[in-house]
């Protein structure tokens, strides 16, 4: 059952998405040396701070040309350069990534040109890039994977092949972006992951602040994303779109290839083939064992899963893997809903011929308002997405498994992998254990074994 | 060190930190100004200084006219607690698209509103604009007449574009959309009661954090006082349209309220005074400062107040003591919002035998930070819309054992290996009031001591 919508929403009652300058200032994050900057009023950048702050636990210093009326009214040329000029001088970037917002787009700064004429102060110079992120044009995704393709684009240059794989992955947690270097390194490839967030957003104690934190994607290594082997780009929603992965492939001649997350096993075994394709060698015997062992605990589980409805949200990506995955061990997806328009309108969803043997009802384009009425229909015994989901989870009584982004409401968002066989084990056994916690809640017995 | 530290400050942020000296007269601290661009400033914008002040009032519809990340990074965002209706705690926004930002959103606000207010039957609506609003023109006004007309409930635009000023010009566009509800009568057909005909008061700048303004509420009325509303904890549309009939206002977290306690003595002639309900001395002086106010019509509440307060003395001082001896001689630094509470904390860190080293805030004023300054020990850093480099630094510097904040300040305390308590809007324990010193001595007493910063790189170098 499909249900697209010609004409978007006339309003919203509790978003399912935040706006494209979140996923920009995301992306930057994994970049070593960067730091992002906003370009619109102080709030934007704040909020963002909080909101990833608040999901990560982690600091997260994000720059802003902080608008006043007079900016709004004659440009904001000069607010963006004394912020360049202050960013350089307090943080000595290696990179500041400069993201629109609806502000500054609305207005018509010309971004481009203000960067290209902008002359910083002597020893103070730093790579900027610049990409367009107006915050009414799709969500957080959008923003992610459009600075993602900017960096590529800003940076890639050609030359002798390395032995690299490109990975562009989506939004996925710092755990499943260590698994994703670790596998590739399995194969005897090196990889440039993009972005690479693992350690700046999930890093050690400090003795002083770090006002760049360790890791990221080194600038050098997004340089040689130009030289690679292949680039393997992770989530369905860029389809037809223009991505890092495309524009490789277009003007550097790198073979891409484009699949969905890695999350159970007939993903992961995609992933694995693509990886073994790239490097000519086979799958390393460690992964072949966390397989066997995923699949025994699909056997172990499976009766407690049989029956078992799921409503499914979460950026697109992250939306229509769960789906694959949920239908992969027996769990019926019945609803699938995102903040977004790409992976789950009606021309992409026959891209998931797993999918076809279960009635699932496609919500893109949602709030939680709609999503609500739409899964009290659906008549799910479980949830599975992001924090936001909390309180419907509430209102239905239902346990909610959390994957994704934001996890506001518990700790460990950092560690809630689901990429690869191991990945998928963790969110497999949190899946079964949540069905099994709600039972022996409500339970008047209270059973000891399960 | 301490002089590299504040040298090393941007050029746009020189001015705007000082260290206290000895026996010096307060010196000036550069304020009340828009945050430099690029110095990762803590403060949100005008949308969030409006939002935070409405936002309480449950029995509301709160639409925000934007895209919809400005309602979605303020969804639930405040823990402002509501003894009833919870429309508040819902993100209602037009959800504006490229489309609407090219041929204009009062279609799109128009609709929204009166599908809303027909679906959730609010009281009253507030609409709040945001920066795209201000820059494709729309007629919020206009709308908001043509629906209020029709639906019959006040439907109140908010003029906060993030870019039209700091989030105190958003406090005040917020008190200005209260302004308009108080003093009306929801039966048009009813004459407006009188002002100041009601022996109680109003709570200015209380949220209801935590249930923070239920236990004011409640010491209030065992002095024998009424709260007519509390602006905006757990308020209703219609107590804070009867707000004009009570005899005085007190005014707790002044940076938002202090205008609209001014214009309500203009038109209702209703005195006011700045109180803080944090600390032990400063939560018994709003007791007093109330008393003084009714001390014509009831001098006998002078007594009722310090009768309770030696009550709540005796039975909070003797908690306070074991978390007192372990934190003797630990240093706190504060940086909050409001300049106002950090004066009461300094003083209620002084009841657990700590030192402050470090304060700031995100919107004191001239006159806060002379206060503060006389407040604080020499040495002390004060700091205005501080960012997380400077307020790392001097955490560092100033050997600071804890750090007082909000959601923001925090990782940078753990990732320093400092102590850290929340003191702002997403606090889940009242910290407010006598109870809320037991509190707040426990929250400060289970971060100091624990047992995980053994391991912190900074406690072994």
């Amino acid at each position: 059952m499909m249900e697209t919508e010609a004409n978007p929403p006339e309003y919203a009652v509790n978003p399912c998405k935040v706006c494209a300058p979140l996923g920009a200032s995301l992306a930057f994050k994994g970049v070593a040396g960067a730091v992002p900057l906003l370009h619109g009023s102080q709030g934007c950048a704040t909020y963002i701070r909080r909101y990833l702050i608040s999901h990560f636990r982690e600091p997260v210093d994000i720059a802003s040309s902080s608008f006043d009326e007079m900016a709004a009214v004659f440009g904001g040329r000069e607010s963006l350069t004394r912020a360049l000029d202050n960013v350089a001088t307090s943080y000595r970037p290696e990179l500041i990534g400069v993201a629109t917002t609806c502000l500054s787009e609305t207005i018509g700064d010309d971004v481009k040109d203000i960067l290209r004429t902008y002359q910083p102060d002597a020893g103070r110079d730093c790579v900027r890039v610049h990409v367009s992120t107006p915050s009414y044009s799709g969500t957080h995704l959008d923003g992610f994977y459009a600075t993602v393709l900017a960096l590529v684009q800003a940076l890639a240059e050609g030359g002798p092949a390395l032995d690299l794989v490109n990975l562009f992955p989506g939004i996925v947690c710092p755990e499943d972006l260590r698994w994703l270097v670790r596998t590739a390194k399995g194969f005897g490839l090196e990889s440039c992951l993009l972005p690479d967030y693992s350690d700046t957003l999930d890093g050690g104690q400090w003795t002083e602040y770090c006002r760049l934190p360790p890791g990221g994607t080194p600038l050098a290594r997004i340089r040689e994303s130009g030289r690679a082997r292949a680039s393997v780009e992770l989530g369905w929603s860029q389809a037809g779109r223009e991505t890092a992965g495309r524009f490789l492939n277009r003007d550097f001649g790198i073979h891409c290839e484009s699949m969905g997350f890695p999350i159970g096993i007939e993903a992961t075994d995609a992933f694995l083939a693509a990886l073994s394709r790239i490097s000519g060698r086979p799958v390393p015997q460690e992964l072949e064992a966390e397989r066997a062992r995923l699949l025994d605990a699909y056997a172990d589980a499976h009766k407690i899963l049989a029956g078992q409805r799921a409503v499914v949200f979460g950026d697109e990506d992250t939306a229509i893997a769960l789906a694959l995955f949920l239908a992969e061990i027996g769990v019926a997806p019945v609803l699938v809903a995102s903040g977004g328009t790409g992976a789950l309108a009606a021309t992409a969803v026959a891209a998931y011929p797993q999918l076809k043997g279960f009635d699932v009802t496609f919500l893109p384009d949602t709030d939680f308002g709609r999503l609500g009425e739409a899964a009290k229909k659906a008549e799910p015994t479980l949830l599975v997405g992001h924090s936001k989901g909390a309180k419907l989870a509430r209102e239905l009584d239902l346990p909610l498994v959390r994957l994704g982004f934001p996890v506001h409401d518990r700790f460990g968002a950092g560690r809630l992998s689901s990429l690869g066989y191991a990945g998928s084990h963790r969110l497999f056994d949190d899946v079964v254990n949540s069905i099994l916690a709600d039972r022996q809640a409500k339970s008047s017995i209270g059973y000891f074994y399960f | 060190m301490l002089d590299n530290a504040i040298h090393d400050l941007l050029d746009d942020r020189k001015g705007s930190v000082l260290e206290t000296a000895l026996g010096g007269a307060p010196v000036a601290l550069r304020c009340e100004t828009r945050s430099a661009a690029g110095s990762v400033s803590q403060r949100a914008c005008v949308f969030c200084g409006s939002r935070v002040v409405l936002y309480p009032i449950a029995d509301a519809l709160h639409l925000v006219h934007g895209p919809a990340g400005c309602a979605a990074y303020t969804w639930d965002i405040r823990g402002a607690l509501s003894s009833g209706p919870a429309l508040h705690r819902h993100s209602f926004t037009t959800d504006l698209r490229e489309t609407d930002v090219i041929y204009g959103g009062v279609a799109k606000l128009e609709k929204a509103l009166r599908e809303l207010i027909a679906q959730h039957a609010p009281r009253a609506a507030f609409v709040y604009s945001t920066c795209i609003v201000g820059l494709i023109g729309d007629d919020v006004d206009a709308v908001c007449r043509r629906v209020a007309a029709d639906c019959g409930i006040p439907v109140i635009p908010v003029d906060s574009e993030g870019f039209k000023g700091t989030k105190k010009d958003g406090y005040k566009a917020a008190c200005d959309a209260l302004g308009k509800l108080i003093g009306t009568s929801s039966d048009p057909s009813v004459p407006p009661a009188p002002a100041r005909s009601v022996a109680g008061i109003n709570i200015l700048g209380e949220f209801n954090l935590a249930g923070e303004a239920w236990m004011i509420r409640d010491t209030y009325a065992r002095m024998g006082v009424p709260v007519v509303a509390t602006l905006t904890g757990d308020a209703r549309v219609d107590t804070v349209r009867l707000a004009h009939t009570a005899r005085f206002n007190v005014v707790q977290c002044s940076g938002s309220m202090l205008g609209l306690a001014a214009m309500m003595e203009t038109n209702y002639g209703q005195p006011y005074r700045r109180v803080s309900y944090f600390g032990l001395e400063d939560m018994a002086q709003a007791l007093y400062d109330v008393a003084d106010l009714f001390a014509d019509e009831d001098p006998g509440m002078a007594a009722r107040a310090e009768a309770l307060v030696a009550a709540e003395m005796a039975r909070v001082l003797p908690l306070l003591a074991p978390f007192r001896k372990d934190l003797e001689g630990a240093r706190a630094a504060i940086y909050v919002g409001g300049a106002f509470k950090a004066h009461s904390l300094i003083k209620a860190l002084r009841h657990l035998g700590m030192r402050t080293v470090l304060v700031g805030s995100q919107t004191g004023n001239k006159e806060d930070y002379e206060r503060l300054q006389q407040l604080s020990d020499p040495g002390t850093i004060i700091m205005d819309d501080a960012n997380p480099v400077e307020l790392s630094r001097f955490v560092l510097e100033k050997k600071a054992d804890l750090l007082i904040g909000g959601v923001k300040e925090r990782p940078i305390a753990y990732k320093l290996g400092l102590a850290f308590c929340d003191h702002n809007h997403e606090r889940k324990i009242p910290l407010a009031g006598f109870e809320g010193m037991v509190n707040f001595a426990r929250e400060v007493h289970g971060s100091v001591t624990s047992p995980v910063w053994k391991f912190s790189s900074r406690r072994r170098s």
